[in-house]
């Protein structure tokens, strides 16, 4: 049974190498983020005035900061920060979204309301909604966990919603309502099991923004606090030694993009394998 | 007018293709309309898309047979390569009117379209062509008609208007796609007898594609029965109705409400079609045949030829007489 | 249609009244009081009185919020503390550089992602379509800082052949200023190009599924005039509404952007602000740009209505 399933959703990623090596590269984060300690050759913080901005070599691959601390240290520690943004991010969408959607599509008057002030928290563009709370909350992970976490609870919600509004029309979950099944039992038989996919494929797509709405937090210096590595944070000390050290610009950014890039693909390959009713409802932006 | 021969339209790779259309054969004479019968599924579509040569793609092929146009062979090209190479004298129209016509576009700017693509006019002189087009097609105050767009006019209007695009390349022949499934039945009749009007007046030759028994009666002169991508039966359209010789067809007859006045419930043919791809030897309709014998199954039945213009493709045919 | 408009209008407007009470509150729930958040930390307790009940702040907070409501919809966002001038002659002085960032990424993302966008759904299927759509995720997934940033140094700092940072208006130097504006607008409109070469794909992928499609190809007309009078102008309908959204979108997308190139526009104006804890200015911002967002949305809305000839019978 559980085989099954695991080749079930294996499946989009064998048809598509390119999804498939998203995934490896995933794989790939996580590992150094959890094996961060013993993988990076020095310790990320140590600082070494001789050995300053210079560029990658055989002892520093990826060449040192304008403190001496090895750029590819820093770079694998950075991983737990975008693992830790994201997965928070994800976490609260989907924590906050999930409830009010399901709810929402459910009980059409407390719908009508939730989904107006839905409406109006999408008023706000979703940088803006975070740098406005980050205001409010004063710069910290947590908060700018927070702060990017409430512009995706608002489009999961929506995406939540239209999905169980599907799902509530679909004969049998009708025919379930009329034999007389309550709410809750509605709710975890019919309803939540065939949220799984479709939520899968927002989660990928939510944690991929996340990367970049945190790098955008922390490049304004309103996200990490600047001691944490974070890649965010690496390009935005890294801004004023441009010319003099690009390399503190190249791997900090590739980092983000293939990340970024990977859940997309993840994202897109799982998008497709969806039962086509439920693809419309994420359109294209996802 | 119109030949088809052996068509095969397949899906599927090609080194193991599903013939969802298998060696088809028919013509179809100028002044004549031929009635493609069958379920929905049987590949009568496909073989109404696969001779206009409008097959979608990616997607099904055709992979052997031949088309030909009033003696030019038309197989692979596409509408505007026909166009091209001087063979453009085909068109069709649609089971949908409401959807068939683009609808930010004015009704005549749609006609006059077709009219240039074949007349080489166009301005005043194609409007004034699209004008007489849905003259021709019996359009109530045509000239006001040109500037409406297509949700001002009824679906009997719609299906008026993709006839008359139909009739800009001047058609030797025209392909009906269920054209008048999606209409009430008194729009219905009206459409009918408009195209029977404008086979004898133009003298095309007509490929009526239906579902509906009861149509085929009122307006073909042939038929061509349709199972499982192959055509079972062809006759004149009185044979198919007074004898029919294959068990299929004798089925669809028995399933006329007009024939069972008095029933209380109408016969079915029990069964389903066969999914393409599933078939195997023998004959496709053996499965659902209650006179299926160990040889139906075993070997490919024959084509035989019963009376003048009456084929059968069936090792046993009925022998005439009318239904039971 | 006009009942459609009126509806949708009355929408935007409750919308627009609920997005201004949250506006209003944020001055209340920022950390501090909000007289010291005006006057600054000088103040003496006597102006701090005089300012209270000046600005109504004894009152009910229902009935402050209404007077807000009213200075705003009289033009008065309140004064800068850091600039000690009013908000609005704030926000205005960067309203040229922000709306003509804006313009620039907008002309960039039409010529690069419609286009392309078309090309991809022509080929649909083809090894050009997946290089491209592959290609449109691949500028989504990054940055646009990181975007700017090597823009920076190739162009402005290798090559020599734009500048780097700052802008100087248009109407003291000229229209070469613009220059100024193209390295930062292509750096904003790399993931706006990529998310309208997307919807023009898949809009496109759309439409020409459409029977009227088929009808327009049975004519025999040639497949790219096929493409180009029945497809492409149908699907455009819909990437249209998407510019709209996009140009809105952009006003705020700009903050990153207008900090990696200096530039004087409303997004540093927030960043700088947010620094320098100038709340009057960051609320004044935040609901010219709500404002901006809803108002573009329902034009976009209703001239959609207004090109769809479906609409007159409704």
């Amino acid at each position: 049974m559980s085989r099954d399933v695991a080749i079930l959703w294996l499946k989009p990623f064998i048809a598509r190498p390119i999804a498939l090596a998203g995934l490896c590269i995933l794989l790939a984060t996580v590992l150094a983020a959890v094996f961060a300690p013993w993988l990076s050759p020095f310790d990320p913080y140590a600082i070494d005035p001789v050995t300053r901005l210079t560029p990658p070599n055989t002892i520093h691959w990826f060449g040192t900061d304008q403190f001496g601390r090895d750029t590819l240290s820093r770079v694998i520690h950075s991983a737990r920060m975008a693992l830790l943004i994201g997965s928070g991010v994800v976490v609260f969408a989907l924590a906050t979204g999930v409830p009010v959607g399901v709810l929402s599509a459910l009980f059409p008057r407390l719908g009508h309301v939730l989904m107006r002030m839905v409406d109006v928290l999408m008023a706000f563009p979703a940088l803006l909604l975070a740098l406005g709370l980050i205001v409010i909350l004063g710069p910290s992970v947590a908060n700018a966990i927070l702060a990017i976490g409430v512009g995706y609870m608002t489009t999961t919600t929506r995406i939540v919603y239209g999905l169980t509004l599907r799902l509530r029309a679909e004969t049998y979950v009708e025919a379930s309502r009329s034999m007389g099944a309550g709410t809750i039992w509605l709710i975890s038989k019919h309803i939540l099991p065939n949220l799984v996919s479709p939520l899968l494929v927002q989660a990928s797509f939510v944690f991929a923004f996340a990367q970049l709405g945190a790098a955008s937090l922390d490049f304004l210096g309103l996200g990490a606090p600047p001691e944490i590595p974070s890649w965010g944070n690496m390009l935005a000390e890294s801004r004023t030694f441009i010319t003099r050290a690009p390399w503190l610009l190249f791997f900090p950014g590739m980092m983000i993009v293939a990340t970024a890039f990977s859940l997309n693909l993840v994202g897109d390959a799982l998008r497709d394998r969806l039962d086509p009713r439920f693809r419309q409802v994420f359109g294209e932006k996802g | 007018m119109l030949s088809v021969r052996d068509l095969t339209v397949s899906l599927g790779p090609e080194t193991a293709p599903v013939d969802i259309v298998a060696g088809v054969s028919f013509d179809v004479a100028k002044g004549e309309i031929l009635g493609l019968v069958g379920e929905s599924g049987c590949g009568k579509s496909m073989t109404s898309l696969a001779v206009m040569g409008l097959l979608p793609q990616p997607g099904p092929r055709v992979r052997a047979g031949r088309v030909v146009l009033d003696g030019s062979d038309v197989t692979q090209l596409q509408p505007w390569q026909r166009v091209e190479a001087g063979h453009g004298r085909m068109a069709m129209i649609f089971q949908e009117p409401m959807t068939s016509l683009n609808p930010v576009r004015r009704i005549g700017d749609q006609i006059a379209e077709a009219v240039r693509v074949h007349d080489q006019v166009s301005g005043a002189p194609a409007l004034a062509r699209a004008r007489e087009l849905l003259e021709l097609v019996r359009m109530p105050d045509p000239a006001m008609q040109l500037s409406a767009y297509p949700h001002q006019l009824s679906g009997g209007q719609r299906q008026r208007v993709m006839i008359a695009i139909a009739l800009a390349c001047r058609p030797q022949v025209l392909i009906a796609d269920e054209p008048t499934t999606a209409l009430d039945v008194t729009i219905q009749i009206q459409i009918l007898g408009l195209l029977r009007e404008l086979c004898g007046r133009l003298d095309m030759a007509i490929l009526f594609i239906t579902h509906d028994m009861g149509v085929i009666a009122q307006l073909a002169d042939r038929v061509a029965v349709m199972y499982a991508g192959r055509i079972v039966e062809t006759a004149g359209v009185d044979a198919v109705f007074g004898s029919p010789r294959h068990h299929y067809t004798r089925g669809l007859m028995d399933c006329m409400p007009v024939r069972n006045a008095g029933a209380h419930r109408l016969p079915t043919v029990s069964g389903q079609p066969p999914a393409p791809g599933t078939i195997r030897a023998g004959c496709v309709f053996a499965p659902r045949c209650a006179a299926a014998r160990e040889e139906c199954r075993a070997t490919d039945p024959p084509r035989i030829a019963v009376s003048q213009g009456h084929q059968v493709l069936c090792a046993f045919p009925l022998n005439g007489g009318g239904p039971a | 249609m006009w009942s459609f408009a009126l509806k949708r209008t009355g929408t935007t407007a409750v919308t627009l009244v609920a997005a201004s009470v949250i506006i209003f509150a944020f001055i209340h729930v920022v950390p501090g009081d909000p007289i010291y958040v005006l006057l600054g930390d000088t103040a003496t307790p006597d102006q701090i009185d005089a300012l209270r009940h000046q600005l109504g702040l004894d009152q009910p907070i229902v009935l402050q919020y209404l007077s807000w409501a009213g200075r705003v919809l009289a033009g008065d966002l309140g004064r800068s503390i850091f600039f000690q001038a009013p908000v609005t002659s704030v926000i205005a002085d960067g309203a040229e550089t922000s709306i003509l960032l804006a313009t620039m990424t907008m002309i960039w993302v039409a010529v690069i992602g419609v286009p392309v966008g078309v090309v991809a759904a022509v080929r649909h299927g083809t090894w050009l379509d997946q290089g491209l759509s592959g290609a449109a995720m691949l500028m989504a997934s990054i940055p646009t800082f990181w975007v700017g940033l090597y823009l920076i140094l190739i162009f402005a700092a290798w090559l020599g052949w734009f500048p780097s940072s700052g802008y100087p208006s248009i109407f003291e130097g000229g229209v070469v200023n613009l220059r100024y504006l193209v390295l930062p607008s292509l750096a904003l409109a790399a993931p706006n190009a990529a998310l309208i070469l997307r919807l023009t794909r898949a809009s496109m992928l759309d439409v020409s599924r459409e029977d009227y499609v088929r009808t327009a190809r049975a004519k025999g007309i040639r497949p790219w005039q096929v493409v180009r009078r029945h497809i492409l102008r149908n699907a455009l309908l819909a990437v249209v509404s998407a510019f709209g959204f996009t140009f809105a979108a952009l006003l705020s997308e700009a903050v990153v952007t207008e900090t990696v190139f200096a530039l004087p526009g409303i997004g540093r104006l927030v960043v700088q602000s947010i620094l320098r804890r100038d709340y009057p200015v960051i609320q004044g911002v935040i609901l010219v740009i709500v404002v901006a967002y809803l108002l573009i949305n329902l034009i976009v809305d209703l001239s959609y209505r207004l090109l769809d000839p479906r609409v007159e019978l409704q």
